[in-house]
Parts: structure tokens; sequence; C-alpha cells
């Protein structure tokens, strides 16, 4: 079972690096009113979450909980995925 | 007295701990690795600046979760002063031994300089007697852009657990004094009780007159002063 966490800067808290890019994406000649940037981690699950796709989005939310999101500063969310088609 | 200054893999401010301690102060001091158990009963502990492990994830983040940072909690529990410079600093947040964030600066650039900080708030180990007084120490960082929410901010500031603050040399708070867009210009705190504090600018690297500034020295004077009162733990 794989799992993909994705974590970003919470609504209110201003994305500086995001801001950067929408600039560049403006001189660009693209219109983006906001950026956000976020990081995605992809995790193979182990086999005590095999076929348990409940269990595995308790297991990515404690991780996301206790190490890969600062809940001071960011949000995330978590998606189960399913190994054989790679579909949530 | 004894200093205990942790090391972890990429910490790089570790042996400028140690010197001023040793060379300039004429205390103990010694390191202690993130991987044991044992902080050999120290009088204060320093959490130093650099990039423990490699910064991954976000700074401090993964240096959290060593070993001996159970013991750094259990010393200051105690009371036991622990001052966390910089990288430190951000440790000391992930860890939940101070609140907050620290994210990256405003301008998007790694900053290195000198910068003036008003010592101010409640008395800490670390800046006893210092009240009132503006110090210029160099900040070396990318991540110094202090945050945390509304409450937790109201609260610091209510309580005078700022302790330092970034300001312009003649002590006068302004935009362009605060280098990475840090809340309320925030350059240090401390904990609850007052023995827990972090900050940005790196008082080891200005503790002696060969190096042109002497400031930082002021800070380990305080520690050994409040030291001297507080006995040992």
């Amino acid at each position: 079972m794989k799992g993909r966490i994705t974590v970003q800067l919470k609504a209110g808290v201003l994305d500086v690096e995001g801001t950067a890019i929408a600039r560049a994406l403006g001189s660009l000649g693209f219109t983006a009113s906001e950026v956000r940037v976020g990081r995605v981690f992809e995790v193979e699950l182990g086999p005590e979450v095999a076929n348990d796709p409940a269990g595995a989005a308790l297991v990515l939310t404690d991780m996301a909980r206790k190490l890969l999101a600062n809940p001071v500063m960011e949000r995330f969310e978590v998606e189960v995925l399913d190994g054989a088609s790679g579909a949530a | 007295m004894r200093f205990a200054v942790i090391s972890f893999p990429g910490s790089n401010c570790d042996d400028d701990c140690v010197r001023v301690v040793r060379e300039v102060l004429g205390h103990d001091a010694y390191k202690v690795r993130h991987d044991v158990h044992d902080l050999d009963r120290p009088d204060v502990v320093l959490v130093p600046g650099g990039f423990s492990f490699g910064d991954y994830l976000r700074c401090g983040a993964i240096a959290r979760f060593s070993p001996v940072m159970t013991d750094v909690a259990a010393f200051a529990g105690r009371g036991g002063p622990v001052v966390g410079i910089c990288n430190g600093f951000q440790i000391l947040t992930e860890a939940g031994l101070l609140p907050g964030a620290l994210r990256r600066n405003v301008c998007l650039s790694f900053i290195c300089e000198d910068r003036h900080v008003a010592v101010e708030g409640r008395s800490t180990p670390l800046t006893r007697g210092l009240s009132g007084e503006v110090l210029r120490i160099p900040i070396a960082h990318n991540e110094g852009n202090y945050c945390a929410d509304e409450e937790t901010l109201a609260r610091l500031e209510g309580d005078g657990r700022v302790v330092f603050r970034y300001v312009a040399p003649d002590g006068r708070r302004s935009p362009e004094a605060n280098p990475n867009g840090a809340a309320n210009d925030i350059a240090g705190i401390c904990n609850e009780r007052g023995n827990v504090v972090g900050l940005m600018p790196h008082p080891e690297r200005c503790a002696e007159p060969l190096l042109g500034n002497t400031d930082g020295r002021r800070l380990f004077d305080a520690l050994l002063a409040a030291g001297a009162d507080g006995g040992s733990r």
C-alpha cells in the first residue's frame, strides 16, 4: 500500500516563495494571482496496513502530525494510493 | 561551570561555543553527541548553530528526535538553563521546548551580517542584567523568520518572553531593522519558566577582541553569573 502526503503552509501564512514564483510567472506573461508552494511525500507503507486503506490513512496522518508537517505553520492532506492501480 | 554543547550531524558552531567557554571564559565545555543519553551533569546546555541533518525536511525537524533531546528536555524540565542559537533555536521550537516556528526569510536569501538586537523582556539566565542594552551580533541564516499564531504572540509579548528584538543601532524598531520578516521583529524568546532561550543571532561569533566585537561575551557572562547564583543541577 502506498500513500501520499501533501504539506503546505496554512492559508493565513504568507508564502514568500509562492509570491516570488507568482511574480516570475507574471513576467512570463501568465496570470497567476496566487501561488502556494507545497511538498509531496510518497510513502511505501509496511505490510501491517496491506489491504487496509483506513489503517493506511491513519498511519499517514500520524506520520504527518509527528514529523512531516509542522502544525504551527503547515497543513497537510493524506491520500491512500492503491498499489495496483495507482489511484486513490 | 560546565557547559554541554550538543553536536548533531551538520552542527557547525559547536566548536565555536566550546572555544568561547574554554578559551574566553575559562570554564569547562564539552561536546555531547546527538545519539547518546548522557549530558554528564552540565550546568548549562547549549544547542549550537549549523545545519543539523542537512536541514532536511525542515530546520531542526529531524534533530528533535535525536536521543539526546529527551535528556535536554528533562534538563530543561528541571529548570536547567538551555540556550539554542540559530539552528539550535529552530531545534528547540521543533522539539516544543519553545513556541512558534522559524520560516524562510522573507527576502528568500541567506543573510550573514551584523545586526543589532535590543535585550528586553523578563530576566533569563542569558540576558540577566542586560535589559535595555542594544547589542551588535552577527546573524547567519536562511530560516529566521519567526512566526506563531496571534494568540501565542500576544502571550509572548504580554509575559515579557520576547527577550531579543531586531532594532536599528539606536535601539529603535523599524521595518529596515528587521532582516528576515520575523513577527514583531522577534530575534529571540524564552519559555514560560524563562530557563530555555532561543535566539537567531550568534553570540559565540563575537565574544573575543580578536574578532572585533565582544558584545556576545556579555551573554556568556550573564550565563556564568546566573550559574554562580543558581547553583548546579
